[in-house]
């Protein structure tokens, strides 16, 4: 564990990295492009002009701020903390992945690209790069396992009624990480045009830093909001993670906030000793998309398949900020399963009208578990990353016995 | 310290002519054809021989040598069984240069240290490895120097003038120039452009250049060997791999022949070229 640093804002260092994780592990094709980004993202951070017309199409286009909702019928069931629901499910588009999307679309923009590739698992992020491309008039490609185009369905048509071409990823596991592969491949291919919009805080620097930066605006309303509602800033933060990005852009402005505990909640699949995606609590560290971070993977150093009902969760990974969190102590990971998650989907739906994600469903799952254990004037934030509408043809198979997870 | 990759080098170039390097995976399909295949390459005219690290997730591989390591790492393929390989082939050659290509993570998770020292030992003389560009240097290639192997550093049409110097700095043995911006297996580049980006390249450093990606036949050997100090195939060797494969993905009785049949004739065209590019 590494000694504790004065800030835990101050990441990443010059060259990308969160203490030992990150980086640039990517192929030298890639290697100008990716320095050209970070040039380019540094100048359109500083430009007011940049910051005035992004939070111009967040409000307007978006539909921002997004509302801090308390949970009343929630809180009542579970009789503890008062659980505010931080409703990224309203944004165009279903999913806190448009906040990212308009930022990076917007820099590729800058840099006079044309053509947006991008890969997707639960297709919330492939849905919302398609929809920004049509709006600003681009050419999209979006890479998705084809296990997860089969899954996840209604989000396929959508990107194709945009006019996105969604190409589906037949090799390794066919889910998330074969996407992103698919992805490099294309991007090595195509590097001169090419824009790859990344859907979440992983690859090489400066993606993590660059989606979090655009994520971070969940966390900066959510303080505003809260103070606003009972005055002071909440007590506790939830948030499930895939790569990490809807976690990290709540997480990022509290981390120097120490009287508030943070919980990140990984998908445990069919339980942490079989099939899992749960790579804080089952993997180690290594190198893979262009960072070093937590994996699963074997003792010969191949990468293992994940497995969760959700496609958005359903990747090896995570985010290097994450990976550092979690060595420093500084957040909490904890893990949830299938089927508590699709316990959680339904309790939610149930009790406060809110179909949730499956994917943001892991963090209701573990909400049902602390908010008990917690007093009356606890205030807990979790994060509804997004809409479950996508996953409602999956969970109804389920449900019925059609299909198992 | 001069390797087997600076010796050969120099001889080839006395005697005037370029390199015909050859790229195959690691236990593909299984370890002992992949072994009797390597054995026949210095026979069949490799020069240098490149060995593929079976990995699950290769990034800037196209499908036929993802196929291959898919097969590799079900025929129970590891970085070891990679390492002992080696260790066999160097029993009756102490001479064909042997370069190990893949991913970082195996090598890390092995160790670093560690795998340079049984690397060295087992009788490896480079290695390329795809996702350590300079920017991460610290990681492998410095520690690969002080090992005593060559860290091939990959150049690609976007390594700019600008950029070149840092790619060259720690690089030894040779540069590897990718003729074109795309993954393994993709079209090649036309050989007058593949000229003038090794011209471009030679005014920055004399080690020899050689060129992959995208060369299948002979006469593309042949024009490439002109226009630089070697030739590197790996798709098409590897397409012939998998052709003379039953339908299982086993190896027959043909496939050790296959591969080194395309060898030979690669061979030929690279020894056609009249002579190399100084
Ligand atoms: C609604 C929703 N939440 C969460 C995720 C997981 O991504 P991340 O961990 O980057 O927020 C996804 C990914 O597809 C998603 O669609």
């Amino acid at each position: 564990m590494n000694s504790r640093p004065n800030s835990f804002r101050s990441g990443p260092d010059e060259r990308g990295h969160f203490g030992m994780f990150g980086g640039r592990f990517v192929a030298e094709t890639l290697m100008p492009l990716i320095l050209d980004l970070e040039k380019a993202y540094a100048e359109a951070k500083a430009d007011p002009a940049f910051q005035r017309e992004m939070n111009g199409y967040l409000k307007d286009y978006v539909g921002r701020p997004s509302p801090l909702y308390f949970a009343e019928r929630l809180t009542e069931h579970l009789g503890g903390a008062k659980v505010y629901l931080k409703r990224e499910e309203l944004n165009h588009t279903g999913s806190h992945k448009v906040n990212n999307v308009l930022g990076q679309i917007m820099v590729a923009r800058r840099m006079g690209k044309k053509r947006i590739i991008a890969e997707t698992g639960a297709g919330q992020h492939g849905v919302a790069t398609a929809t920004l491309c049509a709006r600003f008039g681009l050419d999209c490609v979006v890479y998705m396992g084809a296990v997860d185009v089969a899954r996840q369905e209604p989000n396929v048509i959508r990107m194709e009624m945009l006019g996105a071409t969604v190409v589906p990823v037949q090799s390794g596991t066919r889910t998330l990480k074969d996407a992103m592969n698919e992805a490099l491949r294309d991007w090595v291919t195509n590097v001169h045009d090419t824009f790859y919009c990344i859907g979440t805080v992983a690859g090489p620097h400066p993606y993590p830093m660059m989606v979090r930066d655009f994520q971070s605006v969940i966390g900066h309303e959510t303080r505003t909001q809260m103070m606003e509602a009972e005055g002071r800033l909440p007590d506790s933060l939830i948030a499930c993670i895939g790569g990490g990005s809807n976690a990290m852009g709540l997480f990022h402005p509290f981390l120097d906030d120490s009287s508030v505990e943070i919980f990140g909640v990984e998908a445990a699949g069919h339980g942490l000793d079989k099939l899992h995606a749960a790579s804080l609590t089952g993997g180690r560290p290594g190198v893979l998309h262009g960072n070093r971070t937590y994996l699963l993977m074997n003792d010969d150093g191949q990468i293992q398949d994940a497995h969760s009902i959700s496609a958005g969760l359903d990747y090896p990974g995570i985010g290097p900020e994450h990976s550092w969190l979690h060595e420093t102590g500084r957040v909490t990971y904890l893990s949830a399963t299938d089927e508590e998650a699709l316990a959680a989907f339904q309790l939610l739906s149930r009790l406060e009208g809110i179909i949730p994600a499956l994917e943001s469903a892991h963090a209701i799952a573990r909400v049902i578990e602390l908010a008990p254990a917690r007093a009356s004037d606890h205030l807990m934030v979790v994060n509804l990353s997004g809409r479950g509408d996508k996953d409602v043809p999956q969970v109804g198979d389920i449900l019925k016995g059609r299909k198992t997870t | 310290m001069t390797t087997r990759i600076d010796t050969r080098f120099a001889e080839l170039q006395a005697q005037g002519r370029s390199a015909f390097v050859t790229f195959l995976m690691a236990g593909d399909p299984d370890p002992a054809t992949s072994l009797a295949i390597i054995k026949a390459l210095p026979q069949a005219g490799a020069d240098v021989i490149e060995i593929g690290m079976p990995f699950t997730d290769p990034m800037a591989d196209g499908p036929a040598i993802q196929a291959a390591g898919l097969r590799a790492l079900k025929a129970g393929m590891t970085l070891v069984k990679t390492l002992d390989l080696v260790r066999a082939f160097r029993k009756d050659d102490d001479t064909t240069p042997i370069v190990l290509m893949g991913y970082y993570n195996p090598i890390y998770i092995h160790g670093v240290d560690r795998f340079l020292t049984e690397a060295r030992q087992a009788g490896v003389d480079g290695l390329i490895i795809v996702d350590l560009p300079p920017e991460e240097d610290d990681e492998l290639c410095l520690p690969a120097m002080r090992a005593g192997l060559n860290f091939i550093r990959l150049a690609t049409p976007t390594t700019d003038d600008r950029r070149l110097p840092a790619v060259l700095a720690n690089t030894s043995g040779f540069v590897y120039y990718v003729s074109i911006t795309g993954i393994t297996g993709a079209a090649a580049a036309n050989a007058t452009q593949v000229g003038d980006a090794v011209a471009r390249i030679k005014r920055h450093t004399a080690l020899p250049v050689c060129v992959g990606f995208g060369i299948r036949t002979p006469d593309a050997a042949r024009d490439i060997a002109r226009a630089a100090n070697g030739a590197v195939v790996g798709t098409a060797l590897v397409d012939a791999l998998a052709k003379s494969l039953d339908s299982e993905g086993r190896a027959t009785t043909g496939t050790v022949k296959a591969v080194a049949d395309l060898a030979a004739s690669l061979a030929q065209g690279v020894r056609g070229a009249a002579r190399a590019a100084e």
